[in-house]
């Protein structure tokens, strides 16, 4: 496979009178053709700053991009005809209807004006076309923002929240509009927070925290990586779990008591379990891997799990990549 | 090219731009219609009417003269007598000379002397469209997130400023090209009607064309000045905000320091003086505290005169630091 889109040791710093931000710091990314490539991060972490800083909006203060096998921003030029984007909220003058602002951005674009009436089609806009933008709701707005990356029939389509106001029907519509984009050859990186749709439909992810990669790879990949070490433990009726607790943790267990079982979350191995109960005649009578979602992996990773009794600040995320593998008992 | 048509066509279909040509239209005309039924063309009925009002009016002034005349001879020797002039002389007898027939002609439009005034009117007003529809055009692109947008489809943006730039003074070039015609071509027809045209000569439509240029150029600079300033501020409000500031501070608030200061030509440092010297090739300020005395002219004011080119070379100055500012930021600062 070809990568449509590399990034390497990207840098961004601002300076300002509070001092120096890093949004990204060495940030590496690598989508392949023909993939739904699935661009996640909590709030602030530098996506947005990555996407605007690759299609020439920001300036980098380091490393290195490329779209297509060409560099950029030096060959932004020569690269954006095929490269459609919509960069964080849709924002359209309100005051032109969708017919005219499309209509514009082909004319700017040397598109064929034929494209208008196909992207309304297909984003379903057909019969608000000559409605004045500012009548939009979100959702519609949205599907405007995707018409208009859809306009130039783009190679690599980058959208930013594409999902963000749509209804539920709309969001069905927007993954199977995603899906059919991927198989007709089109690559499309997506930005999201909605992880259960970003675990539906993309082949890829690349997680970004402070401004750093923290994973990458396929979604069964990256999902994986971060199943083995967690599993559910439930005792025979009767049994004092409270003991058998006190005895794992006793042997570094991280233990997490729920109603009618309880979890281990850093089991390497999960044959240790099974010995150490049964050595005090504690039989298990359920041993199963708890088999992690995108947002569980997106929240260890990230390190922005909700803490009760503490307020995250939208800084306040992980740096460091997690560790692969291992954990207790191994 | 495609970036340039697309351009005009997004400022055509603004509806502030088409508000606001309208408005001015309706001023233009509401100018136009004033001019044309305020003045009259002089013939020998109005001639013949003036010539008998002045003569009325100095015979009314003659009998009341006369009437004055013996009220005070007989208060002569009373008390009444210091009302009037002592011996009753120096009373002033009025003479035909002081009741002009011209002073009594109705107002008349003169195209060679009064047209200028009206390239100056149109100028100034299509200046301020032009600095408006400006400032809006890119301003409302920042705001929006449209220029954002646009650069995403052109990332060059230099090219894309400059083209939008482009697209607002070509446009703002015809328009007042085509308004500059029709507004000639009105007023001939209304002095043609309300006044006279006979003085036009070749050199006199000459010295009108220049003028007409000038108010062009002033237009031009206006509507990039605006552009620019409001690409800089990356907002409409900026470039409105500027020119609010700079009428305080210049217009009020420095022309206030400088005649309490009793700065001499106090006047060369407000804009309109430096407009009206564009537009009417000079303008002399004289400092009236000031004397070069002459036993040929007495006591004569001290003199400045600010000539168009003296005009001209600060209109450029703007047009360069302000266009030139707004692409220097374009280029080097991020959009976000």
């Amino acid at each position: 496979m070809t990568a449509v889109l590399e990034i390497a040791g990207l840098q961004k710093t601002y300076r300002s009178r509070k001092g120096v931000r890093r949004a990204l710091d060495g940030f590496d990314m690598t989508v392949e053709a023909g993939q739904v490539h699935g661009f996640l991060g909590p709030n602030g972490s530098g996506k947005t700053t990555t996407l605007r800083t690759l299609l020439g909006l920001i300036r980098p203060n380091g490393g290195r991009m490329a779209i297509l096998g060409r560099e950029v921003p030096e060959s932004l030029p020569e690269v954006a005809g095929q490269v459609g984007a919509i960069v964080e909220s849709p924002q359209f003058f309100g005051n032109f209807t969708a017919q005219d602002t499309l209509s514009l951005l082909a004319d700017a674009g040397g598109v064929r004006k034929e494209r208008v009436a196909a992207v309304l089609e297909l984003v379903g806009l057909r019969d608000r076309a000559k409605d004045r933008v500012k009548t939009y709701s979100l959702g519609m707005k949205q599907r405007l923002a995707v018409a208009s990356a859809l306009l130039k029939e783009p190679k690599l389509l980058i959208l930013d929240e594409p999902a963000n106001g749509l209804d539920p029907g709309g969001i069905r519509e927007m993954r199977t509009l995603m899906r059919n984009l991927a198989e007709s050859g089109m690559t499309v990186v997506l930005s999201s927070h909605i992880l259960g749709e970003i675990q539906l439909i993309c082949d890829s992810v690349t997680i970004i925290s402070a401004g750093r990669r923290v994973a990458a790879g396929s979604v069964a990949d990256v999902l994986k990586t971060h199943t083995s070490s967690s599993v559910k433990v439930a005792l025979e009726p009767g049994v004092d779990t409270r003991t058998a607790i006190e005895l794992l943790r006793a042997n570094g267990a991280q233990v997490t008591v729920e109603h009618d079982h309880f979890t281990v979350g850093n089991a390497g191995n999960p044959a240790q379990i099974t010995r150490i109960l049964a050595e005090r005649e504690i039989y298990v009578s359920e041993l199963t891997p708890l088999s992690a979602d995108l947002e569980s992996v997106f929240l260890e990773l990230t390190g922005t799990a909700p803490v009760e009794g503490q307020n995250r600040q939208v800084d306040q995320s992980a740096a460091a990549p997690a560790p692969a593998s291992g954990g207790w008992g191994q | 090219m495609s970036l340039y048509s697309a351009e005009t066509r997004r400022l055509t279909k603004r509806r502030f731009t088409k508000l606001f040509l309208l408005g001015v239209t309706l001023i233009l005309a509401a100018v136009a219609a004033g001019m044309f039924f305020t003045n009259e063309k002089a013939g020998p009925e109005q001639i013949a009417s003036a010539q008998a009002q002045a003569q009325q009016d100095y015979q009314r002034s003659l009998e009341q003269f006369q009437r004055d005349k013996t009220e005070c001879q007989a208060a002569q020797g009373t008390a009444q007598a210091s009302n009037w002039p002592p011996g009753c002389e120096g009373m002033v007898e009025p003479t035909i000379e002081d009741f002009q027939t011209q002073w009594y002609m109705p107002p008349t439009f003169d195209f060679r002397e009064n047209f200028p005034d009206m390239v100056t009117t149109l100028a100034a007003l299509l200046a301020m469209v032009a600095f408006i529809v400006g400032a809006s055009f890119v301003g409302a692109e920042w705001s929006s997130g449209g220029m954002m947008n646009l650069l995403l489809w052109r990332p060059q943006r230099l090219r894309v400023l400059g083209t939008k730039l482009a697209a607002l003074l070509v446009f703002f070039t015809a328009l007042t090209v085509v308004f500059s015609a029709i507004w000639t071509g009105l007023f001939y027809l209304i002095a043609q009607a309300r006044g006279s045209s006979e003085s036009m000569t070749s050199g006199a439509w000459q010295s009108i064309a220049l003028m007409e240029l000038r108010g062009l150029a002033l237009v031009v600079v206006a509507g990039a000045v605006g552009f620019g300033l409001a690409s800089l501020g990356r907002h409409t409000a900026m470039a409105l905000g500027v020119t609010i500031g700079a009428v305080i501070v210049f217009q009020f608030g420095l022309g206030t320091v400088l005649s309490l200061a009793s700065v001499k030509f106090a006047e060369a440092y407000l804009i309109p003086v430096w407009m009206i010297a564009w537009m009417n090739k000079e303008v002399k300020i004289e400092d009236y505290n000031s004397c070069d005395f002459s036993s040929a002219s007495g006591c004569v004011p001290d003199s400045l005169t600010l000539t168009w080119p003296m005009a001209g070379g600060i209109l450029a100055a703007v047009f360069v630091v302000i266009v030139g500012a707004s692409m220097w930021t374009m280029r080097s600062r991020d959009v976000t």
